[in-house]
């Protein structure tokens, strides 16, 4: 999990940076401290993107627990210290990652104009976050026979995921290309020695990847559109006042 | 008829009975659910509990064989865990060393070294054992359990433990099991304290695992009374080898002969281990965990509409975890155990199963109208929700069958349990929430009875329900124009969630209470895991309490003459250590110790001197003092998991060793000598365990004490309300806690008081403002042009007739029936000749019309006095002068005007036999310094609101306007019979002179006439709202159309209310708020036609709506102020008002709202919904009143009212 987010990290840094580097606005005039930071565009972005971030990091850590109990059955008492120590950077890595994603997926909606409107409540997002940490523990705790059977399982439970809580073209799309993209990065890293599995079996590790990149990147984009539905709101506000 | 149809009539169908039958019977039904509930989940019982604690079981030693796969049924006490060949079997071999006698020419570090140093030999000897008869030779290396690498997270443990051969741990390990590196070490201590964790650490640590026994019991230290040294050596054996360990304990008994050792020998201890949940297998688990609870709240949240939220939002949870108890009690009842982890897959099973369809169903019957019977709303709602549920799920069952078929155990059983919990939720909905929701609905009808009953009996104060004070207090400015509708501390206030779960928690002490049910459940569950190492720690407790010399002595009798005796054998039996071979003879005279208890009064006068070395039936098992993760962790090093499996723990081999002070003299290091004494070792290990104690006791009081005090500082920071004493509280919070004081404004008790402007000789009938001018007009007809800054009359503009012909008419005489052009004639040259100077013609006119006041208050004799003691700044003896400049400041802006649309009703006194009312004014504008009046006639007159003059009219059509829109130059008139005519301003001169372009005759004037009339006769455009270039009017035929300003294009007709529109909000956002007599409330999108919400609020039609950036608010006939959160159309939450108190709504910042009603305003504050301030009360029926603030706010909201 934790290379997972990292390569979704490098292929969306160069997408979602320059999209939203100049969306920064001057404020209008105050009515309230806390009013005003929340109307602020940039402040705005910057909150979400934060808790997107946060949400990211900590999906990561947890996630990257669930997968190092896939090799090991019992836990020496050190073994957690060595995971947060071994790859400090992961972590941070997948909460780029999902701030970019969390943020990138709203942008797209409006640029295309057509506002997401399925299941837009926290309610359905916690369901699909459940959902994605269903496909984790499953990918990392259930027994396949081989790994056509892992990799299919995998596929029917993320576009399972999909069709329940995004049905979006757009959507779909873009998750597809950010795992392609990702599955990508990720193998370049690893064919370069940057990043190792804990597992030999590399075939074995490839063949999950794709999937649980793709069912990240919508919850991440679920996220990220429900966030958005804040700002949406305060924008609203905003030209009221005008 | 398609088949699809058909299914969805009959499914409909069959749940309208279904919901008929539920809501009859409620008790009945409910009764059987949850027999049937505790039916299926009946099973569960039999299953184990949950722990983690080891279990074990004990077998002889004698008769002892491996078990075998197979369960056998004769064998009724062996646990079912008892299968097979266990992982390992242990072999311990307790050592307990210790230097006598005692010299005082010795160093502490003798305690241990010598001692210590005795294992490598030991080692040597049980490796090198060889058993050999008929069958063969056996070695220790053909039995041990082989273990390969360490785990790799462990590298740094690879110095100290073995890998790559035979798990064979001692203390030895430290020095690589090598008698070279002990001897070359300085310091011990610090090589053994090298390899501890840092901080606090739960589970076993090294120094425990090549001890063997927990640390303090080694004796290993500066500070060792007892000056015995005890550890063990563990041997991990794969196979069990009753000969080779016979051997082997002879052997070693033989060398190292314990003579008072009387250690059982029988027992063999099979331990199982359950299933370890380690923390970082509990940090997903708990993620899991709190997602579902979070997917819970937020699902529950969304409950509305009910008698009890709370009560429903349990009923759905009770309803989701019983079908997932019943789905795996009748796994369990067919015979399928489940083998998965429970704890890990209940979430995504409670994902799966979900809360929507409680929602749904709640939502729906919630949204039936109301006035029908509750068993009829029941089944409505349920036959309504009917398909959508069959249809979820049949895609679920779908979804999980597709799910079985991947073949994978793991999941097929995970499919298996989700569509048993499915088909028992689906049952559970049917019958146990749905009669929970029928239950409670007429619940709620009754408190709705309840509440209503005594309002329209008149019954004043009692009425039941949440608003009921608990006595009625003195409002505290008694006076006889300010009414306090309740105080506001005795209101159900709605506070915001925040504080309402921090009330809460203080009102029911719950923290207090979950703390110690936490305790006992904490302490429970020790006492459940580990009893033995409870028990063990309390038994050594205690015996470390018991004075020196006395462990042993009273308790264990043939102990006690133990020293004397070893004092003599002491050099025989350390000789014996190296001469191996030969075996030693059995010494006859330590038996006649056992028989010497006479001497025990000799014991008291050596012990300093020599050390004894009891063996004690804790020695026995001694492996139980240690953490009962002792053998997980070991074994776990080396990546084999107990969890599920057992070991067996054969017998301690028991190993005394003496030595003599010579013999710890030559072991010792250089240094050793060097070492400081222990500065009063004998005080301080006295005092140890009580300065422990104490210090523990007096850590623990400080730190109940801090919490304590910050629960209450916590307290008193969240909670400031006292809640017995309304009085200061109140004080308070209206001047510091008003979230108002974000914006500046703060409302005064002293400065909110009504400007009085009077004039009008009947009620009023429409109001229209812009901020600068007030423009009013009452029944009669007459319009009146105030400043809104200070209450200055400006203009009268009479009605057509005259005031005097008014109350002539008034009188009873008719009045003259004048053409109502010649009157609009003659009215507008007699005001235009004065139209130089506005003021000084202003007054004249006013005060014509004061002296009819006398007249007018014959009826309402008791007015005069209640309106004018309120307003302390103003003496009464003003009225006959300009109304009262009070000493306060006006807010500069009126922002929003009011039309009280009210028909002309026949009251009692307006004669309808005159011919005047019915060209009374229905509806009027102002904007800039024009008037526009609509009259009954279908007149629209246009005004100068300075000078009073008529500007122009237009009579072309013949139905009453019944609302008016004025913006920019266009004016847009709805009429009485479903027309809306659209008029151009023009303004051709800068002097004002106005002309009418638009003409409703169809296409007469080219470029903007429109006559748009779509309506049937009957309906009624009740509502016209304009904002940014839309026109929007609300209309009886239940439709909402949206009209383009500029060309009167009809752009969308907006069709979903079931009742006529009563109110329409528009703001630049182009979101439309509509509100209808079905008490529905929508939300649209103007610029698509789209309706993004709907809802359902008020018993009753909407009389009132607004909006403002975050929410709708809305009013109904029912009393009700909703307010809804504007772009998920859920309620925040609801007021409750006095019956007549909330007819018009205004708001006047983003969090103070103001309502009018019949006889008095209010302020609400929209964050709390906490009533501020109710103004006024004035018993006029007829009130309305206008509000205008500032837009920097910093000026006091002023608040202007009328009356006759």
């Amino acid at each position: 999990m934790s290379l997972t987010l990292t390569a979704m990290s490098d292929s969306t840094v160069t997408s979602g940076r320059q999209q939203w580097s100049g969306s920064g606005q001057t404020l209008q005039p105050p009515r309230g401290p806390f009013i005003s930071v929340i109307t602020n565009r940039t402040t705005n972005l910057l909150i979400r993107g934060a808790m997107l971030f946060s949400v990211g990091v900590f999906l990561a850590l947890v996630l990257n627990l669930l997968q190092v109990q896939r090799n090991v059955t019992l836990f020496p008492p050190d073994v957690i210290s060595s995971i947060f120590s071994s790859a400090w950077w992961v972590p941070p890595c997948c909460g780029t990652a999902s701030a970019m994603i969390g943020l990138l997926y709203p942008c797209i909606d409006s640029c295309l104009g057509e506002p997401h409107k399925f299941k837009r409540e926290w309610s359905s997002v916690m369901r699909c976050v459940a959902v994605f940490v269903g496909i984790n523990h499953a990918s990392a705790k259930v027994d396949f026979a081989n790994n056509v059977q892992l990799s299919l399982t995998l596929a029917a439970l993320s576009i399972g995921l999909w069709w329940t809580f995004d049905r979006s073209r757009s959507g779909f799309s873009l998750g597809v290309t950010i795992a392609l993209l990702a599955t990508l990065a990720t193998q370049l890293l690893v064919y370069n020695g940057v990043f190792q599995y804990t597992s030999p079996d590399f075939l074995y590790i490839r063949s999950w990847l794709p999937c649980i990149f793709f069912a990240g990147v919508i919850t991440m984009g679920n996220i990220g559109r429900q966030l958005a539905l804040y700002e949406y709101k305060f924008i609203q506000e905003k030209s009221h006042q005008d | 008829m398609t088949l699809r149809k058909q299914l969805r009539e009959k499914i409909s169908a069959a749940f309208y009975r279904h919901g008929l039958l539920c809501a009859s019977y409620p008790v009945p039904i409910i009764l059987f659910t949850s027999a049937s509930i505790l039916t299926c989940c009946y099973p569960l019982l039999r299953l184990p509990l949950p722990g983690t604690g080891p279990v074990e079981f004990t077998t002889g030693v004698r008769d002892y064989s491996v078990p075998s796969h197979e369960p056998q049924g004769d064998l009724g006490e062996r646990p079912d865990w008892y299968r097979g060949p266990p992982v390992a079997y242990i072999q311990q071999v307790l050592v307990k060393a210790a230097v006598s006698p005692w010299d005082s020419s010795l160093v502490p570090v003798d305690v241990f070294r010598s001692p210590l140093g005795r294992v490598f030999s030991l080692l040597e000897e049980i490796r090198n054992h060889v058993h050999s008869d008929s069958s063969g030779i056996r070695s220790l290396e053909s039995l041990c359990l082989q273990v390969t690498d360490l785990f790799p997270g462990l590298r740094r443990m690879q110095s100290v433990l073995p890998e790559h051969g035979c798990l064979l741990v001692s203390p030895g390990n430290y020095w690589q099991n090598q008698r070279e590196l002990f001897d070359s070490d300085a310091d011990l201590l610090k090589t053994i304290q090298k390899h501890e964790p840092k901080g606090l650490h739960t589970s076993a640590t090294l120094r425990d695992l090549l001890f063997g026994v927990p640390g303090k019991y080694t004796g290993v230290s500066h500070y060792n009374r007892k000056r015995v040294v005890t550890y063990t050596i563990t041997v991990v054996l794969s196979s069990y080898d009753a000969r080779f360990l016979g051997s082997l304990r002879a052997r070693l008994k033989q060398l190292h002969p314990s003579a008072n050792c009387s250690l059982r020998e029988d027992h063999m201890v099979h331990v199982h281990f359950k299933e370890e949940i380690g923390i970082a297998e509990l940090i997903p688990l708990v993620t899991t965990y709190i997602i579902l609870f979070a997917y819970i709240y937020f699902s529950t949240r969304k409950i509305d509409m009910v008698k009890s939220k709370w009560g429903l939002a349990l009923a759905a949870v009770v309803t989701v975890l019983s079908s997932l108890l019943m789905s795996v009690g009748l796994c369990t009842l067919f015979g399928l155990t489940p083998t998965l982890n429970g704890g890990e897959i209940f979430p995504y099973l409670v994902v799966v199963i979900g809360l929507e369809n409680v929602l749904v169903l709640t939502k729906s019957v919630v949204s039936t109208p109301v006035d029908l019977e509750v068993k009829l709303r029941i089944a409505q709602g349920l036959s309504n929700e009917s398909w959508s549920i069959m249809k979820n799920m049949a895609t679920e069952l779908c979804i999980i069958l597709i799910g079985y078929f991947t073949l994978v155990p793991a999941i097929q059983e995970f499919c298996l349990f989700a569509v048993v919990g499915l088909v028992s939720d689906f049952f559970l909905q049917m019958f146990f929430f749905t009669t929970v929701l029928s239950i409670d609905i007429r619940r709620m009808e009754l408190a709705d009875l309840n509440r209503r009953l005594p309002a329209e009996a008149g019954l004043p104060p009692p009425k039941p329900g949440p608003l009921r004070p608990r006595e009625v207090p003195p409002p505290p400015r008694p006076s006889p124009h300010t009414i306090t509708l309740q105080t506001p501390a005795f209101r159900n206030l709605r506070l915001p969630k925040r504080l309402r779960v921090v009330y809460f928690l203080a009102r029911t002490r719950l923290a207090q209470r979950i703390i110690m049910v936490g305790t006992v459940i904490w302490i429970g569950i020790l006492v459940y895991t580990d009893p033995a190492g409870i028990r063990t720690y309390l038994a050594a407790q205690v015996s470390e309490q018991s004075p020196l010399g006395d462990p042993g002595g009273a308790g264990l009798p043939p102990h006690l003459g133990v020293a004397p005796v070893f004092r003599g054998g002491d050099p025989t039996s350390t000789l014996s250590i190296h001469p191996a071979p030969d075996p030693t003879p059995l010494p006859e005279n330590q038996s006649q110790g056992h028989h010497g208890p006479a001497r025990a009064g000799l014991l008291p006068q050596a012990p300093p001197a020599v050390p004894q070395i009891t063996w004690g039936a804790e020695d026995e098992e001694g492996w139980r003092r240690l953490s009962f993760r002792h053998w997980p962790s070991l074994f776990s090093y080396y990546n084999i998991t107990l969890a599920k499996r057992y070991i067996s723990i054969l017998p301690v081999i028991p190993v005394t060793v003496h030595l003599s002070p010579q013999e710890a003299i030559e072991t010792r290091h250089p240094q050793d000598t060097r070492h400081p004494p222990p500065p009063i070792p004998k005080v301080s290990a006295d005092l140890q365990t009580d300065l422990t104690l104490y210090k523990v006791a007096a850590l623990g009081l400080a730190a109940g004490v801090l919490l304590v005090l910050l629960l209450f500082c916590l307290y008193r920071v969240l909670c400031p309300r006292n809640y017995g004493q309304n009085g200061v509280s109140h004080g308070r919070r209206r001047r510091g806690d008003l979230p108002c004081d974000d914006y500046g404004y703060s409302p005064p008790v002293s400065e909110i008081s009504p400007l009085l402007l009077r004039g009008h000789s009947m009620d009023i009938e429409c109001l229209a403002s812009d901020g600068m001018l007030l423009a009013s007009c009452c029944l009669a007809g007459q319009i009146r042009v105030w400043d809104a800054q200070t209450g200055d009359c400006l203009t009268v503009i009479p009605k057509p007739g005259g005031c005097w012909e008014q109350r002539d008419g008034w009188d009873g005489v008719g009045g003259a029936t004048e053409p109502e052009c010649l009157c609009s004639e003659a009215h507008g040259s007699y005001v235009g000749i004065d139209g130089l100077s506005e003021e000084e013609e202003g007054y004249p006119l006013r005060r014509r019309t004061a002296p009819i006041r006398p007249t007018l208050f014959n009826d309402q004799p008791d007015l005069t006095p209640l309106i004018d003691t309120n307003f302390t700044s103003q003496p009464p003896s003003h009225l006959l002068s300009t109304p009262p400049r009070a000493g306060f400041d006006f807010g500069g802006l009126v922002e929003r005007a009011y039309m009280e649309h009210e028909p002309p009703s026949p009251s009692a006194y307006t004669s309808p036999s005159s011919a005047d009312w019915e060209s009374s004014v229905w509806a009027m504008e102002l904007r800039g310094n024009l008037i526009a009046a609509g009259r009954s006639s279908g007149k629209l007159e246009l005004w100068d609101a300075v000078e009073g003059s008529l500007r122009c009219s237009n009579e072309d059509g013949v139905s009453g306007i019944t609302a008016l829109a004025f913006l920019n130059n266009r004016i847009v008139a709805a009429r009485l019979n479903g027309s809306l005519d659209f008029f151009t301003v023009e303004i051709n001169k800068p002097l004002c002179l106005l002309q009418y372009r638009g003409a409703p005759l169809r296409g007469s004037v080219p470029p903007s006439p429109c006559y748009s009339s779509e309506d049937v006769i009957s309906c009624q455009l009740t509502r016209s709202v304009h904002a940014a270039g839309r026109v929007v009017t609300g209309s009886q035929d239940h439709t909402v159309r949206i009209y383009r300003l500029e060309d009167s294009c009809c752009l969308f007709t907006l069709q979903g209310h079931s009742g006529g529109i009563t109110a329409i909000y528009i703001d630049q956002t182009m979101v439309l708020a509509s509100g209808g007599q079905d008490g529905a409330i929508c939300l649209w999108d103007v610029l698509t036609g789209s309706r993004v919400s709907h809802v359902y609020g008020h018993r009753g039609d909407v009389t009132s709506l607004v909006c403002t950036t975050s929410c709708v608010i809305s009013s109904g006939l029912d009393d009700l102020i909703c307010i809804w959160d504007r772009s998920t159309g859920i309620k925040l939450y609801s007021i409750q008002q006095e019956a007549g108190c909330g007819a018009s709504l205004g708001v006047i910042s983003e969090s103070l709202l103001v309502t009018g009603g019949q006889g008095c305003v209010s302020f609400w504050d929209l964050n709390f919904g906490d009533l501020l301030q109710t103004l006024l009360v004035l018993d006029n029926a007829a009130i309305v009143c206008d509000f205008g603030s500032e837009l920097s706010l910093v000026y006091v909201p002023s608040v202007l009212e009328k009356l006759d």
